[in-house]
């Protein structure tokens, strides 16, 4: 549905992308990651045609944004960053107004409008005017206006931003449930959010894509992928720190708590040995006699490492 | 009564009548996106203040200028050129730059261009559905100018197809100023500095008419004549000669060719001014 090749933008010397490539297919939710200034509203803004991209691709359904503007726009909904709203207008006029630009047939226009409202919880402020609306209002104002024409393709540009928890979670199941028959690509600073609606994720640094993968996928890739968290008495806590440092499968012991009765301990696998380490850490208890009060194996965080390879890479 | 039937003949007869050619091209001719547009600019140019307040100061100049101190009224001729349509073009230069400053830099201002421009409609869709939008608002503006007219008609008997020629050319000067306008907003956000540099650019091309510049031209002599290309430019773009060509009655195709490719030069250049500031 959407496909994207080898996209670059530079503004004067500053290269802003670099070379992003990626698909997004029906039926796929792709989360869009990365710090500030990292390229993602300018992928975004040439994924919608906005901005003329310096080098490469963008098709969606079919159609070049650049060759067949017009034809692959309409298969567009597209919620920009700021949520930029005409605020003259009144939400209904505005909505109106949008479903007239994006093609929504004379006839189906107050359908559209009414469907539009309730998705996105905006009929308390249907009549009011748009500059006296809160922040989260204008926020779902100009999401409605993504999806009225019921679009192919969503393009999401923070989507949740200004929202209170309970619109955040609204917003999410909103469109999780939408990207079962679309193909929706939005960006987030909340890492949550990614594991909370989409099937894929990309990270996106200094213009490049640095990760790729379904949110399991990556998480498995943080440090702490696979780390066993373990709590047990019976035996001096330097002692089974001693025992646990021994193993093969061990990479790191972080001691949490310790005294002369037992240990809280994180167990970080060696690079390779996720799969081992739970078995030999228990093991060791059963070698040592110990009584295991929690043995709990760790999915790995996202937030890790996200931190891990947009740091890394600024390192360098 | 004679001159209420006078009136309806020469001047409200006419009005709608091209009112209506508008209206048919709008609906029946241009795209659908176009009308969208044009509609939605012309009602905030009435939800907001704005058109309201530039009617009032421009008939509140016009009128009162051209009673009070040019002398409509101790002319004892039944002509408005000299006292009155001379002058339209000169407040012009302000009101026009006035109504169309908005077009695009608001447009930037709030990020609504983002918007706009990710649907499906092509650049010139947008151009042409604001810029008539304004149209409209400066045309009304001139049709609300008529009591002036009626004055004249009830105090003589005046040659109004001259008069219509007056409107004509005015509608056509103010049309010109205003494509100024749009290219100028399409360049900046601020509607202040869009508002400046459109009055200081329709100033310029008002003035550029003038015979002196003309005169200036060809008595032009030694080091003077590098400035020689710049000068004849702004001549030949000069408003004014067919302005005052058109006015006095003299309907050349001429004078019609040069503002209608004045303003699709303009449109054209609004057009680049936007992807412009899209690369």
């Amino acid at each position: 549905m959407i496909e994207v090749e080898n996209l670059h933008k530079h503004f004067g010397s500053k290269v802003a992308v670099d070379g992003v490539s990626f698909t997004v297919k029906k039926g796929e939710v792709l989360g869009f990651l990365g710090p500030n200034g990292a390229g993602k509203s300018t992928t975004m803004r040439m994924v919608t045609g906005f901005l003329p991209p310096t080098k490469g691709r963008v098709t969606i359904g079919g159609c070049d944004i650049e060759e067949n503007e017009i034809e692959a726009k309409s298969k567009i909904g597209y919620l920009p960053e700021a949520a930029p709203l005409y605020s003259d207008m009144t939400v209904e006029a505005f909505l109106r107004f949008a479903a007239e630009m994006r093609r929504v047939p004379a006839g189906e226009i107050k359908a559209a409008v009414d469907r539009a409202i309730e998705t996105t919880f905006l009929e308390p402020v249907r009549h009011q005017s748009v500059d006296t609306l809160s922040k989260g209002y204008r926020h779902r104002t100009c999401f409605a206006q993504s999806i009225i024409h019921d679009p192919e393709v969503l393009i999401l540009d923070e989507p949740t931003d200004g929202l209170d928890p309970n619109q955040k979670q609204e917003i999410r199941q909103l469109i999780r449930r939408m990207g079962e028959t679309k193909a929706i690509i939005f960006s987030t600073h909340i890492l949550e959010e990614v594991e909370a609606a989409c099937t894929r994720a990309i990270i996106i640094d200094r213009g490049k894509v640095i990760a790729d993968g379904t949110p399991a996928e990556l998480k498995a890739r943080a440090t702490n992928a696979g780390s066993v968290l373990l709590r047990a008495s019976g035996l001096a806590g330097s002692g089974i720190r001693a025992e646990l440092e021994k193993l093969d499968a061990a990479g790191s012991v972080e001691v949490i708590a310790s005294d002369d009765k037992g240990i809280t301990a994180r167990i970080n696998p060696a690079k390779g040995k996720a799969n081992q380490l739970s078995a030999a850490v228990f093991g060791v208890c059963k070698d040592k006699n110990l009584s295991v009060e929690e043995l709990r194996i760790e999915e790995g965080r996202l937030d890790l490492l996200f931190r891990e390879i947009t740091k890394k890479d600024a390192d360098k | 009564m004679d001159a209420f039937i006078t009136l309806l003949l020469d001047f409200a007869i006419p009005t709608i009548i091209v009112s209506a050619i508008f209206v048919g091209i709008l609906f029946y001719v241009l795209p659908r996106e176009v009308r969208t547009i044009f509609k939605r600019e012309l009602k905030s140019y009435f939800t907001s203040p704005i058109a309201y307040v530039l009617f009032v100061v421009f008939l509140g100049i016009s009128n009162t200028l051209s009673f009070f101190f040019t002398g409509v009224l101790e002319g004892g001729e039944a002509d408005l050129f000299l006292p009155y349509f001379q002058y339209l073009p000169w407040y012009l230069v302000l009101i026009a730059p006035a109504v169309g400053m908005r077009l695009w830099s608001e447009e930037q201002r709030l990020g609504t261009m983002e918007l706009m421009l990710t649907m499906p409609l092509a650049p010139w869709h947008a151009i042409l559905g604001k810029y008539l939008a304004a149209g409209v608002v400066l045309f009304a503006m001139l049709v609300l100018s008529f009591p002036i007219v009626w004055t004249i008609n009830f105090l003589g008997e005046p040659d109004n197809g001259v008069i219509m020629a007056g409107f004509v050319a005015t509608l056509f000067v103010a049309l010109c100023f205003l494509a100024v306008t749009s290219v100028i907003s399409a360049i900046t956000r601020s509607q202040l500095v869009a508002l400046l540099v459109s009055v200081a650019i329709c100033m310029m091309l008002w003035l550029g008419g003038l015979p002196h510049l003309s005169e200036l031209l060809m008595n032009l002599k030694g080091g003077w004549l590098v400035f020689w290309p710049i000068l004849k430019l702004i001549n030949v773009l000069g408003v004014m000669p067919h302005f005052t060509e058109l006015a006095k009655g003299v309907l050349g195709l001429r004078d019609i060719v040069f503002f209608v490719t004045f303003i699709a030069f303009c449109l054209f250049a609004t057009s680049v001014a936007i992807r412009l500031k899209r690369a």
